[in-house]
């Protein structure tokens, strides 16, 4: 199945009814399943929208109805939808934004690039906030965190950004869907404007005038940001157990170190890979872990060095840490990520 | 085991299709298997290609390095990926449309006019389905079986006629020598 149908069939099948989006290559194939799927069901509801922001603003009220929603797009229609992801992440609501990111920066091209991961993990438009973002790999974990995004959405009334690249979204795998059900811990939506008969109203807003009143907001967002912090972080960790270099790489360019890992392998190097699955909330901890027994780092990226800075965050000045990045769109190949790995090992004589 | 293939052609000679009936044959023999295609703007022309990685384990990247097998449609496909082919690889290559021939003696290679055969069959578009057959015969990757029955999944929705000649030319491939 092809990644980008994966997603839509995994959002329906997670109780996605509403989608909101506008067509960007290479994501398009998402918002094609999604209109066929969703007029086969009574409560779904698909709009190819005028633009990405009537987009981006149509999942807004969708959430504010307390309905499971779901848009995508790739980097530069991803941009252009910030301005909604911040009011998102303001008013507290529960949405799944899927970017199947491509070369930038500007109109760029559409070949796979990763280089959005700054804008994805710092949150992106205006205002102190974060969303989740979760980087698949494969296109059945893209089936397995489409699904677990909606969950995490509405746990946390925040934002879920997956972040994929146009190779994991135009590539086909074979793929089994997970059972879906809802977790124990999901409480009812009692903040959804779902019609005030017979209650009190209820009111979503974002404008705080009271600056004493926003801070008390932001402080709230940083409470629950760290909680996210100390509870979702999800990695993969590859032949790390004896390894004396380690290979830190997310998403596609994880597929390709992960060859590359394997290749050098054979060559009795002992080299393992981090992969780390939630971008925000970074694996930092296990970084740091591993610091104290590994002492050479190799970041592999399709951009020119975003990840990395985590990474140097973690480690601090004295981690040693090297970085190779591919952008544009250009994916190397596993051979030559693999002659980079063993030249650094090599020299530092491990 | 772990066997990269990469089908490359001009937009519109079936190269995708070609990759996606072979890996899904391969699927339901019960291998691992990733398709990759390249994709460009353009709706046809251009130049195409996929490739397919098919393993009994798990299948870290789907992007291959130097591939066991390249299945050339066209003179481009060839120049592009002729150095790119695994040394003791194998390069399949579409006689009618293709004058060059690769210069590496450290390859096999075979041949077969799939534009010709598929002409006599009474539609050319099915050059792909030709040289399908003939890749899956030489190279034993994937039961018939499983591509046939593949085909008729895949073509049933567009009619009988479409299931039959594309069966057809498969196995023209098949058995040519």
């Amino acid at each position: 199945m092809r990644g980008n149908h994966v997603v839509a069939e995994a959002a329906i099948r997670a109780g996605c009814r509403f989608y909101f989006g506008y067509p960007i290559t290479p994501q398009n194939e998402t918002p094609e399943y999604m209109a066929a799927a969703l007029s086969k069901l009574k409560d779904g509801v698909f709009i190819q929208a005028e633009s990405e922001l009537a987009a981006i603003n149509m999942v807004i009220g969708g959430s504010m109805a307390g309905v499971r929603v779901m848009t995508s797009s790739s980097s530069p229609g991803i941009s252009l939808k910030q301005e909604g992801i911040s009011y998102l992440a303001a008013l507290e609501l529960p949405a799944v934004i899927v970017n199947m990111c491509r070369g930038g920066p500007g109109l760029g091209n559409i070949a796979p690039a990763q280089s959005d991961y700054f804008q994805a993990t710092r949150g992106g438009g205006h205002g102190d906030y974060r969303n989740i973002v979760l980087a698949p790999s494969s296109c059945q974990e893209l089936a397995e965190l489409t699904m677990e995004a909606f969950d995490l959405a509405d746990i946390y009334r925040i934002p879920v950004i997956i972040l994929a690249d146009g190779m994991l979204g135009q590539m086909m795998e074979p793929v089994e869907f997970p059972d879906h059900k809802n977790p124990k811990k999901l409480s009812p939506k009692d903040w959804a404007l779902t019609g005030a008969k017979g209650r009190p109203g209820r009111v979503i807003r974002s404008l705080i005038l009271d600056p004493v009143l926003e801070e008390e907001h932001n402080w709230k967002l940083m409470r629950k940001y760290e909680r996210i912090q100390k509870k979702e972080v999800r990695y993969e960790t590859f032949l790390l157990g004896d390894a004396k270099m380690a290979v830190v790489a997310f998403g596609t360019a994880a597929r390709i170190a992960k060859g590359a890992v394997q290749k050098v392998r054979e060559q009795g190097l002992k080299v393992g890979l981090l992969r780390p699955i939630s971008l925000w909330p970074f694996p930092e901890k296990v970084l740091v872990e591993l610091g104290k027994r590994v002492k050479l780092f190799f970041v592999f990226e399709m951009n020119m060095g975003q990840m990395v800075e985590d990474v140097r965050i973690a480690l601090g000045r004295d981690g040693d840490i090297h970085f190779y990045g591919r952008p544009g769109g250009v994916v190397p190949t596993p051979l030559e990520i693999s002659r980079i790995i063993s030249s650094h090992y090599l020299r530092k004589r491990l | 085991m772990l066997i990269n293939t990469i089908f490359s052609g001009f937009g519109g000679q079936g190269v995708l299709s070609m990759g996606y009936i072979f890996a899904y044959a391969a699927m339901s023999d019960g291998r691992n298997v990733t398709y990759l295609p390249s994709y460009g703007a353009e709706v046809r022309g251009g130049t195409a290609n996929c490739t397919i990685v098919i393993s009994d384990e798990e299948i870290a990247s789907p992007v291959a390095s130097s591939p066991e097998f390249v299945v050339v449609m066209n003179n481009p496909s060839l120049l592009r990926f002729q150095n790119v082919v695994q040394s003791g690889g194998i390069i399949f290559l579409n006689a009618t449309m293709i004058d060059a021939r690769p210069i590496r003696g450290d390859i096999e290679l075979f041949e077969i006019p799939a534009n010709d055969i598929a002409k006599e069959l009474g539609n050319e578009r099915v050059m792909n389905m030709v040289m399908l057959g003939f890749f899956i015969k030489k190279t034993g990757l994937v039961s018939r079986e499983a591509v046939e029955k593949t085909l008729e999944d895949t073509f049933s929705p567009r009619g009988k006629t479409m299931v039959t000649l594309n069966k057809k030319a498969f196995m023209e491939g098949h058995n040519y020598d």
